[in-house]
Order: structure tokens, then C-alpha cells, then sequence
């Protein structure tokens, strides 16, 4: 269950090829991929340079996918969270999720990119055209890890 | 004058909070006044300026001791570090 925070690009083809290797198991595998938007808040986007707290990041992102294992039926995932400096089009995050039908991958992808998104220690600074800025949190994104909560015993 | 030694934590700001203190770390004497999350962060805000303007109640900071996410009751003790955030934007 590997959780990398690097600065350099990843292969998502690559890493999903790991994730499921040797696996017959797997019947299913779910990715998301983060990637850097050219405007955000109405404002044209040049750069975008993440931080993260060393430490931390890694604990709050394993738990994350352990909570998603009691959830789900999964046998694997990979979370990959580039820090430092990135362009527009670059990628920012890759979570995978391999199990035996496309149900739990799913779920267990979008979760874990739900938490990841409210819970791990990263943060976002653009630069725009009038200078730059630290981006805010969205409410919305507190919307959709809540939504968990609400489903979870549904889903059990 | 004795060599003992002081009790204290490390405080971490990151991100925005960070760049307005102007500092990444800190330490602090771990004494009655930061005992627990919200009287550390009391004794920050009585220091006025920007530390009473980006810490003020009401505004979103988010405090983790020793890595886990803490409340305003958590306690603190000697040699724990102690990370002032605001609300986290990755993914």
C-alpha cells in the first residue's frame, strides 16, 4: 500500500501496472488523477506550488486508506501527491484502487480522494497575473467528505 | 544560574500562517499557559499584531499535536511538536 509525496512526475500507466502485478484477483481497477487548471476563481493561473507537512502527510494519507479497506471490499491503492512547483496541464495526484469488481474500486477511489482533498496536510499557492495567492479550502469539498459519513451505513 | 532544562514544545507553522508570522518553527516553554491546545494558542494571540489577527477565534486553524488532527482540549506536553495550519487545499 504504498503513499509517496515527490516532487517529480509520475507514469500513471506505469504505476497501475504495479499495482495490480501478479494479482488475478483483481477484477477491477479505479484511478483518479489531479491535475493543474489554467483558472481558478476567475483568475488565469501560471503556477502552482504545494507544501505539505513531512510527517503528517504520509500518517493522515495511510489512514485514509485503511479506513477505505474497512469500507470496501480492495485489495490494493496507491496515492501519489506531487509537492513543489507545477504548471498548468501538470499532474498532482494519482489514487488507484484495485478489487474484484468495479463497486468498491469506485467508491474507494472517490472516498479516498474525498478525505485526501479534506484531511491531508497540502496546500495550494498560485501565482496569478495580479501576483499570488493562497488558494481557500472549499466548502463544497467538506460537502463531499461529509457525504461518507451520511453513506456509510448504507454502504457498510 | 542552573542548567536545567526548560521544558518546552516545538510549534510548526505552515502555509499562509507561515508567511505571516514570518517564522517556520518555534520553541516554546511548555508551561501552564500552553498546557493544552487552546491556552497555546491563547498565549499566541496575546502576543497582538498578526499573531492576534491570524489566530483570533472565529478564524480557521487547524492544530495537530504530534501529527494527529487535536482539539482545543487537547493536551500538551514536553517535547511534543505542535502544527498551526489553515484548512488544507491538496489533492
Amino acid at each position: 500500500m504504498p503513499v509517496r509525496v515527490q516532487t517529480e512526475d509520475f507514469d500513471v500507466s506505469r504505476e497501475l501496472a504495479a499495482l495490480r502485478h501478479g494479482d488475478a484477483r483483481v477484477g477491477a481497477v479505479a484511478a483518479f488523477i489531479g491535475t493543474v487548471r489554467d483558472l481558478n476563481d476567475a483568475s488565469a493561473v501560471t503556477t502552482m506550488t504545494l507544501e505539505h507537512y513531512p510527517g503528517m502527510t504520509e500518517t493522515s494519507l495511510a489512514a485514509i486508506v485503511d479506513e477505505a479497506r474497512t469500507r470496501w471490499s480492495i485489495f490494493d491503492a496507491i496515492v501519489i501527491h506531487r509537492i513543489g512547483e507545477l504548471k498548468p496541464l501538470d499532474q498532482i495526484v494519482l489514487v488507484g484502487v484495485t478489487s474484484a469488481h468495479r463497486g468498491d474500486a469506485f467508491a474507494a477511489c472517490e472516498f479516498i480522494m474525498d478525505f485526501l482533498k479534506t484531511r491531508a496536510p497540502f496546500w495550494k499557492k498560485e501565482a496569478t497575473p495580479s501576483g499570488s495567492r493562497w488558494v481557500e479550502a472549499r466548502g463544497t469539498d467538506d460537502d463531499a467528505a461529509a457525504r461518507w459519513d451520511r453513506e456509510s451505513g448504507a454502504r457498510g | 544560574m542552573h542548567d536545567t532544562a526548560t521544558a518546552s514544545i516545538t510549534v510548526v507553522y505552515l502555509a499562509r500562517l507561515r508567511e505571516a508570522f514570518g517564522v517556520a518553527s518555534e520553541r516554546v516553554p511548555a508551561t501552564g499557559s500552553a498546557s493544552t491546545v487552546g491556552a497555546l494558542r491563547a498565549t499566541l494571540v496575546a502576543r497582538g499584531g498578526v499573531w492576534a489577527t491570524e489566530l483570533a477565534p472565529g478564524r480557521a486553524v487547524r492544530i495537530a499535536v504530534n501529527h494527529s488532527v487535536a482539539g482545543p482540549d487537547t493536551a500538551i506536553r514536553d517535547g511534543d511538536e505542535v502544527a498551526l495550519f489553515p484548512p488544507v487545499t491538496g489533492g
